[in-house]
């Protein structure tokens, strides 16, 4: 039976930690709980709730910062910030549908802890970016801050980068200060059909390279297409290659209307106006195409934009698997639809990425797998280093969600 | 300024590292008489001055881990140093300390149209990514004022802004990858050409360490298309007020513009003066408001921005006809600083950030110190961003005077940090900030940002005497005290 530990402030918080590191009692950080079964499994001694820091403490639209208790779930803020016609840029995924979860827990700290963010990402900026300052708490039991609510800040390190896709394992945050943008006025989305995954990398290239401030670059294969909500889409029997125009109304309609032409001769070219437009984007931020099932893998990779096609190739040529590309190619979904040997797949997948240049991190498997899995690129003996040195910094006794990111750390 | 006790430990070796250093980089690339390392002895914060022990000029990577590992085997401390730009004493050499120069990985390595990137080494001066790749219509966003001579590598180090970072973020949200050299001199890649880490994110932590956790010898940085078209607005104001209320009504109706400059009456005087820019003389405070994107959203912007400005009581509104008068409107404000000299023959510029909505505030106290100190101080700064850099006018002559400014200067920093703010936007903390750490950080909170730094760098060979105003040893940091026979489980709910 694990204890669950749920502080009510922040002295509560250092006292749970302190005797967690007194007693060498490895902790599981939860906030939500809707990434609990991403990472490797932690066997912890107890739980840390912290739900408890729940709340927007301060939110000045006209500063475009907000800070909020740790905990505090996305579709809140999401919520408070619509109504100034504000948003968080990154567009922080909601995994539910992906992992067959009824309710979106996110927390803004999970957000923060996972680095996910969606397709605004070529454009925005990733959660990294628009994470300002933060309080928390080490796995010594102090208290520290890093950071401020404002954006230009260059005093002293830059931990928010750090704690940032850190997965809990340096500290324990409660109090968090995020960057917040304008929402634009309007959204559409440029559709061009059937093209394969190499002629969208080119268009992708074509709309990225021009000054047409794209937002968002996907491309779908027929197969998942079907799945989409969106008549256009899921009748089209095609794939998918989508490009977003966001902002003021004359000026999307302009900017789309310099690419429509061009795309024209390539293809068969359909708008998406606001409604369908957002839904899209929505599906994709929240991987709609690729629900997991028991003895399945969900993969993601970020890759160079121009090796989005040929990793999809192999991919795809490799095992039973269903793949779409974001970012412009940038980041692939991959679901291993089935397989008879995890770690032969596992070692494949962060060969092929890494053969790219670029890396693979598995979002979602049975919890045996991930724990004979790496489920984080394997690391390098200088990356090993620094990051073993650095999680000892921070959490000597090894208490905060240890063995979540690497055996051993 | 107090700096780290000199080791004579490291100074005996002076001679024998000069014959070293010889053989890694050639001896015409090892600074040792006195000529030459005055060109070295201190950077843009003048007003502090060392001769370093020696000055090293590596041409590549090979060379650079070579030097390190021989500095990190003999325990020798090391100055990085990109174009020598800091206005914080980011390069402050040490009497006994190393200072390696980028000056001479000045090579674009590659442009990557189709990744939309370019592989650059450190000591490729800013301006000249986004002259390299103009002609195919792409730049590269990060634009500091001295960015005809300042490098990529230093803006890695200091996290340097610039005028358009508003609405294209800092230097950290413009790379993806670097080549690092650790102090025992490893070579290591973090990040590429792809996007965000997949483990702890180094590249984050190395942007904006100062120099302190290793050298970078590669930068990838993101190129982005030229907006087709920049329009820009000069606004003129009854009060700073007006003009703050301008800026917060501005993003309050969803506006980013690329650039949003205030300067208040002392410094549009100066800078009119100086250059016939055509700011509006009559006015308490002028913003310089710029616009990019396409023709059609440009247009529409200008209107919006005009209304604001209207509504918020503006006296005099002119819109750059072209890039000419575009450009007028920004040779005020670039040359804001130099512009100031006929006002007193020295200025020292400061580098606090605020909340937006403080700034009518800050300004009123800054100039309640002002006269208290009877000091002239002058503002310019990134209202977008609430980054402020007033500027304080004296005359280094008069002995004490500098004494009195520094004082000034801290007081001006104090009153960020209390606002909300923090002490460095962009120039860095360096030496002359780091005394003042304290008002922003507690000793907890530094201590964990020096354990990071223990990580990189466990001997403090890289940079001592920056950014923190103690060193701790880092075995004493690394030590954990627990009270033991804590077995009984304090008042906290469970469930």
């Amino acid at each position: 039976m694990v204890d669950i530990i749920k502080p009510q402030n922040k002295e509560d918080l250092k006292e749970a930690i302190s005797w967690a590191a007194s007693s060498q009692s490895i902790l599981e950080v939860i906030s939500g709980g809707s990434k609990r079964d991403l990472g490797r499994p932690i066997h912890s001694k107890a739980t840390l709730d912290m739900t408890a820091f729940n709340g927007i403490i301060d939110y000045d639209p006209s500063e475009l910062f907000f800070k909020a208790g740790a905990a505090t779930p996305i579709v809140d803020i999401e919520k408070e910030l619509e109504s100034n016609n504000q948003m968080l840029a990154f567009e922080p995924i909601n995994l539910s549908n992906l992992l067959n979860v009824k309710e979106n827990k996110s927390t803004i700290v999970g957000s923060l802890s996972a680095n996910l963010s969606g397709p605004r990402r070529i454009k925005a900026g990733a959660v990294r970016d628009h994470f300002l300052g933060f309080e928390g708490v080490s796995g010594r039991g102090e208290g520290f801050k890093a950071g401020g609510q404002v954006v230009k800040n260059v005093t002293g390190y830059d931990l928010c980068k750090l704690l940032c896709g850190s997965w809990g394992t340096l500290g324990v945050l409660h109090t968090v200060n995020i960057k917040v943008l304008p929402s634009p006025e309007t959204t559409r989305t440029l559709v061009i059909y059937n093209l394969n995954e190499e002629e969208a990398i080119e268009c992708f290239t074509l709309a990225l390279n021009s000054p047409n401030e794209i937002s968002g670059a996907a491309w779908l294969p027929d197969k998942l297409s079907t799945l989409s909500d969106i008549d256009y889409i899921s009748s089209s029997g095609s794939t998918i290659t989508a490009i977003r125009f966001e902002g003021i109304k004359q000026s999307v309609v302009s900017r789309m209307k310099d690419l429509q032409s061009r795309f024209e001769t390539i293809g068969e070219v359909e708008e998406l106006h606001s409604l369908n437009s957002r839904k899209f984007w929505r599906e994709i931020r929240d991987i709609k195409f690729l629900v997991f099932q028991e003895k399945q893998m969900v993969w993601r990779l970020s890759v160079p934009p121009i090796c989005g096609g040929k990793v999809y190739k192999q991919i795809i040529d490799g095992f039973d698997s269903s793949v779409f590309m974001d970012w412009g190619g940038a980041l692939l979904w991959v679901r291993v639809n089935q397989y008879s040997d995890e770690e032969y797949i596992a070692r494949k997948i962060h060969n092929i990425a890494a053969q790219a240049a670029g890396h693979a991190t598995c979002i979602a498997a049975d919890n045996s797998i991930r724990s004979s899995i790496d489920v984080f690129p394997p690391l390098n003996l200088i990356e090993h280093g620094l990051t073993d040195r650095i999680k000892k910094g921070f959490d000597p006794k090894g208490i905060l969600n240890y063995g979540r990111m690497y055996m051993e750390l | 300024m107090q700096m780290p006790p000199a080791e004579k430990r490291i100074i005996d070796q002076r001679k024998s590292l000069i014959s070293i250093f010889s053989k890694i980089v050639g001896s015409e690339n090892v600074l040792a008489d006195e000529t030459s390392l005055r060109t070295y002895d201190s950077d843009g914060l003048t007003a502090y001055k060392q001769l370093p022990m020696l000055v090293v000029l590596p041409a590549n990577t090979e060379e650079v881990s070579a030097l390190m590992r021989v500095c990190s085997e003999r325990k020798v401390k090391i100055v990085p140093r990109g174009a020598g730009t800091s206005l914080s004493g980011g390069a402050l050499p040490l009497e006994d300390g190393v200072v390696i120069g980028t000056g001479r990985l000045n090579r674009i390595l590659e442009i990557d149209y189709n990744n939309r990137c370019a592989v650059v080494q450190p000591g490729v001066p800013n301006l000249s990514v986004s002259q390299a790749v103009d002609t195919a219509g792409f730049f590269y966003a990060p634009d500091p004022s001295s960015q005809i001579i300042c490098s990529v590598g230093g803006n890695v180090a200091e996290n340097s802004g610039g005028v358009h970072c508003l609405k294209y973020g800092v230097t950290t949200n413009n790379i993806l990858g670097v080549e690092f050299v650790t102090i025992s001199g490893e070579v290591v890649r973090f990040g590429g050409k792809h996007f965000d880490s997949a483990g702890y994110d180094f590249l984050g932590v190395v942007t904006g360490s100062e120099g302190m956790l290793g050298l970078v010898t590669e930068v990838t940085v993101r190129l982005l298309p030229k907006p087709p078209i920049a329009k820009a607005l000069l606004v003129g104001f009854p009060t700073n007020e007006s003009a703050g209320h301008c800026v917060a009504d501005i993003i309050d109706n969803g506006i980013i513009p690329a650039g949003l400059e205030m300067m208040d009456r002392a410094a549009v005087a100066a800078a009119e003066d100086y250059c016939n820019a055509g700011y509006p003389l009559d006015s308490e405070a002028v913003l310089i408001c710029e616009l990019d994107g396409t023709e059609s959203e440009v247009d529409i912007l200008i209107e919006r921005v005009s209304d604001i400005a209207r509504a918020s009581k503006a006296t005099s509104i002119t819109i750059s006809k072209d890039d000419e008068e575009r450009d007028r409107f920004w040779l005020g404000r670039k040359s804001a600083f130099p512009a100031t000299a006929k006002i007193a023959p020295d200025s020292y510029v400061m580098d606090g950030t605020i909340p937006r909505r403080k700034l009518a505030e800050v300004l009123g106290r800054i100039g309640e110190l002002s006269s208290q100190y009877g000091l002239q101080v002058v503002n310019v700064f990134h209202a977008g961003d609430g980054n402020l850099h007033p500027l304080i006018m004296f005359d280094a002559n008069i002995p004490g005077e500098l004494e009195r400014v520094e004082e000034l200067g801290a007081k001006i920093l104090t009153l960020c940090v209390e606002v909300g703010g923090v002490l460095t936007g962009e120039h860095g903390v360096g030496v002359e900030k780091r005394d003042l750490m304290p008002t922003m950080f507690t000793e907890s909170d530094m201590q964990q940002q020096q354990r990071l730094k223990c990580a990189f760098d466990p001997d403090h060979l890289l940079n001592p005497g920056k950014v923190f105003p103690e060193l701790h040893r880092c075995a004493e940091l690394g030590q954990m005290h627990i009270h033991h026979g804590s077995e009984k489980w304090p008042d906290i709910p469970r469930f």
